[in-house]
């Protein structure tokens, strides 16, 4: 009791000496008032590399750093390309087989290669990196360590020297070449090879080259990208690809200066964990400057960025939404952006509600706290919230997420007349309205069909709707009642769940990965919404890896899945049908292994389309074939619900760019105050803690003395 | 229906039907008989017994499993669904379903939705719940029904008991199992109108899983350290009794294994057991067979991480005991060695392997939870309150909090392990009076 | 002294030797090399050609114990087993299956690991044995069976259930520290505060009890009671000599524990996202990065044996009549 007392009073001491209150602040106390934009990161990112980084927790940090060729306009919606570095958009050409110029309208089959023709605008400096570093001669200070330098090197800070160097397009075909390197394994080289012309040969050559630490690839010209001058360059694609022009927006189309690599490639920089996965470097709005993935990630300002404005022209509505006050002013705002590891729900959502975070992406499990749906079903802020001043941004996400059948399957799959009414019955059955609901507290949208709003080919209302699963209720979308649904299923053979035949139960297994907090209860859900169909629903739980093994060897039956779009286009969310990218088949995205003929012939129709009636025409058809197919339960597109606290300027959500750090803006000074008011400590509690400790040791010691004075006697 | 034996369940009879065995056939003047005669004048011992005896029933009733046989069928079909008795005890909580969460003793669901008034109105509202469709008799008026159904089935047994001239002196056990009777009355009087500990995310009854997920707890408690036991006594033993290569052989075992981080030897084993699963589907066909198998191999593997330590105890205890002059003369008149290590090394052993096992159950029970939230611990899919307790991560990020699931989980693990911890003191009491002050 | 140490060396080589052996058949068993290959190059557009080449990358691609292809010593040591676990002998532990450097990270993440485990081992013992004390001192008083109890209650508590309630009350309701978090240099200790209270807190119960025991049992020992014959007061002779004697069993018990330390506590770090070992094995267990978690059983059996080491040294150190054989 002593101890505890001596404890509770140091306690009180260390609580009362910080008298400005605020003791619960997770940054250090010099940091109050700086301009600066807090965030978290849920895992470390995996890879910062342009060529590898395919996650989105990634591009959240790379694109703030590294400058494809494009971008997306930040305001204009459908969403627009627009040139990042580039003095225009890039030109395209089209040749024939002899290398003769087409015209544009040529037909798709006399065309043999697009030359997409890129031009830099001069001038654009990349941030300060040892790399780039020079001594007085001239030559890199940093190319050729030695042992005693690295004596003096630790840290990254122990590179003392920095440099800059003009971007020029040589650094835009280095990491082209890049992609095909085998000591990388870039996600896209698959996807990639097939368009880019010689890129799949360029791979074999440097498979041939012997193995070395440093494969430098200056040394290994690329047939299908051509450097014309300093800030030129071409690109050779194969055949017509229109959808191209998005990947030149990715950062896997990013510069890389070939003397950064050959920096990193240095003997000693791995064991330091010095490479070009980790330090990224780039020509964009901010570079980062702390990178420990098991604390905290700093993007700060780049001192060498290029001009760049925001935009002054926007949607209907933009400027009445305040997103236009900044019109024409320089980018970027904000001095830097923190990202706290964050693995938790719990401590990140306390510590958004105290005001330590700028931005909340709203968990299910808070989310009554923060939003309630009014009457009309639409999503407003709890009065709490806004008492505290939030505002609420939502925006549906260029993803789905859907439950798919393995076509492969003897019972689920195949496109016999039994199977697709099985696959129909357990579409109607299982409620997505009420996963909604239940799962992401109303936070998506009940899917009609693969593309999800926002993307050519999604329509909206009746016309959109799915008619084997939902029916019209006089202008009100409803799913079909279950009484279809058996009757689907008596008709595919199993009448109330039984095989006609042989009375035995029909049993049907789900392959999931699912683990985690809430995934009890998304599988006990699961087994609830077929056994509405008597249909008795095994769970196959394992762990990742199993499952991924699964999919691929196609031992899966049901399984749940999902796509976030590379690029607002149709194709990439249709080509996850599409017959030739079967996953067991052909490696390919197309999980459910779902081949019919004719979407596969109508696909390769609608691909070389611009967004044209024509196209919505074919998509239609391709939606009506696989609506009848059932390949998968549609399940939902999700919506992203962002809160922002009342110092943050309100902002445009875009789901298909990562590069927006540049156009925020925040108000430190009413954050620090906010910050101080939602924070006093309540002392009350501790003073509660000694009057009871008091009160149990008193009499202890009282009748303690009473014996020590008995014996005395 | 059908019966089905799972391998826990199997394992777990044996368990009851060789301890029973044990103590019919107990020398009438052995240590376990004064032992037991100790034990059974300790209240606190005879209390907490009699609550681990309710847990054990519960678990044994959720140990008979069977699969119903559907209806309407020419040839007899069964279920795919494995049932346990205690789930048909329980019919009443499984049938009641709701959407999402609702709190203890709610009428009302926890969430708001559109609700369709009568005139046609769509407001934003608590729905009322399944179970309460109509207004319910209020919680007041069922305490006092279940009360007096309690009171009467106590007076009945007493009535019975003067009949049949049984001669009883109320002790501890019998006001617990009077408790027992009236707390089990007013369950069932309320569970009929409410759903006592409320529902979870997807509106199954808190109640019922708890109970469910004693099972599971009692099970890692109990087989973990059973399963291994064997190994332990005859290693502990033979390598104290024969010394020499034998010894060190059995001590490199156990250091071995010992210096690898618990922790990291589960997780790997139960990564390991997952890939068996999966390239042997024909073996496990039903939720309960996979979810049982990885039980029980979550049981072996949390064993073989724990057994060392009462092998190093027995070991050091038979080096002492070898030494002792019975046994030095038992070796002269050369008895053989397995006579020697049963007859007279194994009965002295007798009290500290039951210690042992008394004391690591609570430790287990705790330990199940801890794995689970690490993500190696039971099935996702299984009812545990590990399972629960990883669930109510989330739900205490909500506001207003749901707290019932996790205080559900959390009050009846302490419970348990609560009873569990005091009936080991009085254990270690009864069979070692001297060595514990 | 030296001889023993050397002849410990000596038999912790097979001790070692079965632990990196055990480990790499199970996660070998477990997970192909194919699987890591999957599971580090992500879920989109992975091609049949990536996955060979991350496994040459990564020396993976390997026999795991015997190569066949060769005649001579490298048909054992050019194997995934020689190559990968080996090694570890001479604490080379190579790059995780992410690519960083496994040496590297257990380097920066000791110091977080050490300034929670360290005050939670010296502030529990400290507080531990003043309980204990006090309820020996007191123990013709309802405060020691009082006390028992409260030991039994709290050593059956979920050590989960201390650590939400402490981040729910202390953290969240009444604003006193950062929920979670980590910092470096002297502003840690707002950090460090939170989780080194609740894991002492919840370590109170058991260790509470066991040390009473050990005073108990020193309480009635022949000394204490001729110290009594002398009327001294009970005060000293509790303080004198109790403590001093009841210190030896519950310092060697705790010596074997100290390496251990270094490993940090699972639960605590991930809760309240302190970047030390502890959740680092998690999140690699959780990734199934083989070569993180074969590092770290590595090093976890060497803090084990050590441990064991110094529980020897410390028994002869305070028992003479106990020779290091």
């Amino acid at each position: 009791m002593v101890m505890i007392r001596a404890f509770l009073l140091s306690l009180l001491l260390l609580l009362s000496a910080c008298d400005h209150a605020v003791n619960n602040s997770p940054y250090p106390a010099t940091d109050k008032q700086v301009n600066t934009l807090y965030s978290s990161f849920e895992e470390r990112p995996k890879h910062l590399d342009p060529a590898l980084s395919y996650s989105s927790n990634e591009s959240e940090i790379i694109a703030q750093i590294y400058e494809p060729p494009l971008q997306y306009h930040y305001l204009k919606r459908p969403y627009t390309l627009i040139p990042q570095t580039l003095t225009a958009m890039p030109s395209v050409r089209y040749l024939d087989a002899a290398g003769r110029v087409l015209p544009d309208d040529a037909p798709l089959a006399s065309i043999a290669q697009s030359v997409y023709e890129l031009h830099l605008r001069p001038g654009i400096y990349y941030q300060p990196h040892p790399a780039f570093a020079r001594n007085p001669q001239g030559q890199l200070r940093y190319a050729h360590l030695t042992a005693a330098d690295w004596a003096d090197i630790h840290d990254w800070r122990d590179f003392k020297q920095v440099g800059t160097r003009e971007l020029v397009a040589a650094d835009y075909v280095y990491q082209i070449r890049r992609l095909a390197s085998p000591q990388l394994n870039s996600p896209i080289f698959g996807v990639m090879a097939e368009y880019i012309v010689g890129l799949a040969d360029y791979s074999k050559q440097l498979l041939a080259v012997p193995n070395a630490t440093y494969l430098d690839l200056t040394r290994y010209p690329l047939a299908g990208v051509e450097l014309v001058n300093r800030y030129t360059y071409r690109i050779h694609i194969r055949g017509k690809y229109p959808q191209f022009s998005y990947w030149l927006a990715m950062p896997f189309f990013a510069p890389v200066p070939p003397e950064v690599d050959a920096f990193y490639h240095q003997p000693g920089m791995v064991a330091h964990n010095f490479t070009l996965d980790w330090h990224p470097v780039g020509t964009g709005a901010y570079q980062l400057t702390v990178n420990d993935p098991n604390r905290q990630m700093v993007l700060t300002r780049n001192p060498n960025y290029h001009p760049a404005f925001y935009p002054s022209d926007g949607n209907e509505g933009d400027a009445a939404a305040g997103l236009l006050r900044d019109a024409g002013k320089r980018l970027p705002f904000i001095d830097a952006q923190v990202f706290s590891l964050e693995k938790e729900s719990i401590p990140y959502w306390n510590k958004f509600l105290q005001g330590y975070y700028d931005l909340s992406g709203i968990s299910s499990d808070s989310f009554d706290q923060a939003v309630e749906l009014n009457a009309q079903g639409n999503p407003e802020l709890t009065p709490a919230m806004r008492a505290q001043g939030m505002s609420l941004v939502t925006a549906v996400t260029a993803s789905n997420s859907y439950m798919g059948f393995n076509m492969l399957d003897n019972v689920v799959g195949g496109l016999s007349e039994r199977a697709r009414k099985l696959r129909l019955a357990i579409a109607i059955a299982v409620d997505y309205e009420e996963f909604i609901s239940i799962f992401a507290n109303g936070r998506g949208i009940p899917a009609q069909g693969p593309i999800p709003p926002g993307i050519f080919g999604y329509q909206d209302g009746v016309q959109g709707m799915n008619p084997l699963v939902y029916q019209n209720n006089n202008g009100k979308i409803t799913r079909r009642p279950i009484a279809d649904a058996q009757g689907l299923l008596a008709e595919a053979g199993y009448p109330n769940g039984r095989d006609a035949k042989t009375g035995a139960p029909l049993v049907l297994y789900f392959d999931t990965a699912a683990n985690g907090p809430d995934a009890k209860s998304r599988l006990d859900w699961m087994v609830k919404q077929f056994a509405k169909l008597n249909i008795q629903l095994v769970i196959r739980g394992t762990d990742y890896n199993r499952f991924q093994d699964k999919m691929r060897r196609g031992n899966a039956q049901i399984f749940e899945w999902g796509w976030n779009a590379d690029y607002p286009d149709p194709e990439n969310f249709l080509f996850l049908l599409y017959g030739a990218n079967g996953k067991v088949a052909h490696g390919g995205e197309n999980a459910a292994n779902y081949q019919n003929p004719q979407f596969d012939a109508l696909f390769d129709q609608m691909k070389y389309l611009d967004n044209t009636p024509a196209r919505l025409a074919i998509i239609n058809q391709m939606l009506a074939l696989v609506r009848e197919d059932s390949p998968w339960l549609f399940g939902y597109f999700p919506k992203a619900f962002s809160l922002r606290q009342a110092w943050v300027a309100p902002t445009k959500p875009n789901v298909i760019a990562n590069n927006t750090l540049k156009y925020r803006k925040i108000d430190p000074v009413l954050r620090e105050k906010l910050r101080e008011k939602w924070n006093q400590p309540v002392l009350l509690p501790l003073f509660w803690l000694a009057i009871v400790s008091v009160i149990l040791i008193l009499p202890a010691l009282w009748a303690w003395r009473r014996h020590e004075r008995s014996r005395a006697l | 229906m059908m019966p089905v034996v799972l391998w826990t369940d199997a394992l777990i009879y044996l368990l009851v039907i060789s301890m029973a065995l044990m103590l019919y056939f107990q020398p009438a003047d052995g240590q376990l008989r004064e032992a037991l005669r100790r034990l059974y004048q300790n209240k606190m011992g005879i209390i907490t017994g009699w609550i681990l005896l309710m847990f054990t029933l519960l678990a044994l009733l959720d140990s008979l499993h069977y699969r119903p046989v559907l209806p309407d069928s020419p040839t007899p079909q069964y279920s795919i669904e494995v049932m346990s008795a205690l789930d048909a005890v329980l019919q009443p909580l499984r049938a009641h379903n709701e959407k999402t969460y609702s709190a203890p003793l709610a009428q009302h669901l926890y969430v708001k939705e559109n609700v369709t008034l009568a005139n046609g109105l769509v407001v934003r509202d608590y729905p009322r719940l399944n179970i309460a469709q109509t207004p319910q008799p209020e919680v007041s008026v069922l305490l006092l029904r279940g009360t007096s159904w309690g009171m009467a089935a106590i007076l009945l047994i007493w009535l019975v008991m003067r009949l049949f001239h049984v001669r009883h002196t109320m002790g501890a056990g019998s006001w617990v199992l009077i408790i027992v009777l009236l707390g089990t009355m007013l369950l069932i009087s309320l569970a009929g109108h409410y759903h006592i500990l409320g529902t979870d995310k997807v509106g199954q009854d808190v109640l019922y899983s708890t109970l469910k997920s004693i099972r599971t707890g009692l099970l890692i408690g109990t087989l973990t350290t059973l399963i291994m036991l064997p190994f332990a006594v005859l290693m502990g033993i033979s390598a104290g009794y024969f010394g020499g290569w034998l010894d060190d052989v059995i001590q490199y075992i156990y250091t071995t294994l010992n210096a690898i981080p618990s922790v990291l030897l589960i997780a790997a084993a139960v990564l390991m057991m997952q890939v068996y699963i999966e390239t042997h589907p024909a073996l496990f066909d039903s939720s309960a067979a996979r979810t049982d198998f990885r039980l029980l191999f979550l049981c072996i593997i949390i064993g073989v991480t724990n057994w060392t330590g009462l092998c190093r105890l027995l070991r050091g205890e038979t080096l002492k005991l070898r030494e002792l002059d019975y046994v030095q003369a038992a070796r002269a008149f050369a008895v053989s060695d397995m006579r020697i290590m049963l007859r007279h090394i194994l009965p002295n052993l007798f009290h500290l392997i039951l210690i042992s096992v008394v004391m690591d159950f609570s430790g287990l029970v705790l330990a199940e939870a801890v794995l689970s939230y690490v993500g190696v611990g039971v099935d996702p899919a299984m009812q545990s309150w590990g399972n629960m307790i990883n669930a109510a991560r989330l739900e205490m990020a909500r506001e207003p909090v749901v707290w019932w699931p996790l205080v559900a989980a959390f009050s009846f693990m302490f419970t348990l392990v609560l009873a569990a911890n005091l009936f080991a003191d009085s254990v270690r009491d009864a069979f070692d009076p001297k060595g514990h002050a | 002294m030296m001889a023993y140490l050397l002849r410990r060396l000596r038999d912790a080589i097979p001790i070692l030797l079965g632990v990196n052996l055990l480990t790499f058949t199970l996660f070998f068993v477990v997970n192909t090399p194919d699987d890591m290959a999957h599971m580090h190059l992500g879920a989109k557009h992975v091609t049949p050609q990536a996955v060979a080449q991350w496994k040459t990358e990564h020396g993976y691609d390997l026999p795991l114990f015997y190569n066949s292809a060769h005649t001579d010593i490298d048909s054992v040591t050019d194997t995934i087993f020689f190559n990968k676990s080996l090694r570890m002998f001479a604490l080379d532990f190579g790059a995780a299956d992410d690519g960083r450097d496994i040496a590297n990270e257990i380097k920066t993440r000791a110091g977080p690991s050490l300034a929670i485990a360290v005050p939670v081992f010296i502030l529990g013992l400290l507080v531990n044995i003043s309980f204990a004390l006090m309820m020996v001192f007191f123990r013709h008083t309802y405060l020691d069976g009082l006390g028992v109890v409260l030991a039994v209650v709290l050593m059956s508590i979920s050590g989960l259930f201390y650590i939400i309630a402490g981040q729910f009350f202390i953290a969240k309701l009444w604003h006193w520290l950062p929920i979670s978090g980590f910092a470096t240099g002297i502003d840690a200790w707002r950090f460090v505060l939170l989780p080194v209270l609740i894991s002492v807190v919840g370590g109170i119960g058991s260790g509470t009890r066991w040390y009473r025991s050990i005073f108990l049992a020193e309480i009635g020992k022949d000394y204490v009671r001729t110290a009594r014959a002398k009327g001294l007061s009970e005060s000293r002779i509790l303080f004198r000599h109790v403590l001093q004697n009841g210190m030896i069993p519950i310092l060697t018990g705790a010596v074997v524990v100290l390496p251990l330390l270094f490993m940090g506590s699972l639960l605590t770090e991930s809760f309240f996202g302190i970047p030390g070992l502890g959740s680092y094995v998690i999140d690699a267990i959780q990734a199934q990065d083989f070569a993180i978690v074969r590092a770290m059983v590595f090093i976890g059996a060497v803090l084990y044996l050590v441990g064991l080491w110094l529980t020897d040294i410390a028994y002869s150190w305070a028992d003479p009549r106990v020779r290091l054989s």
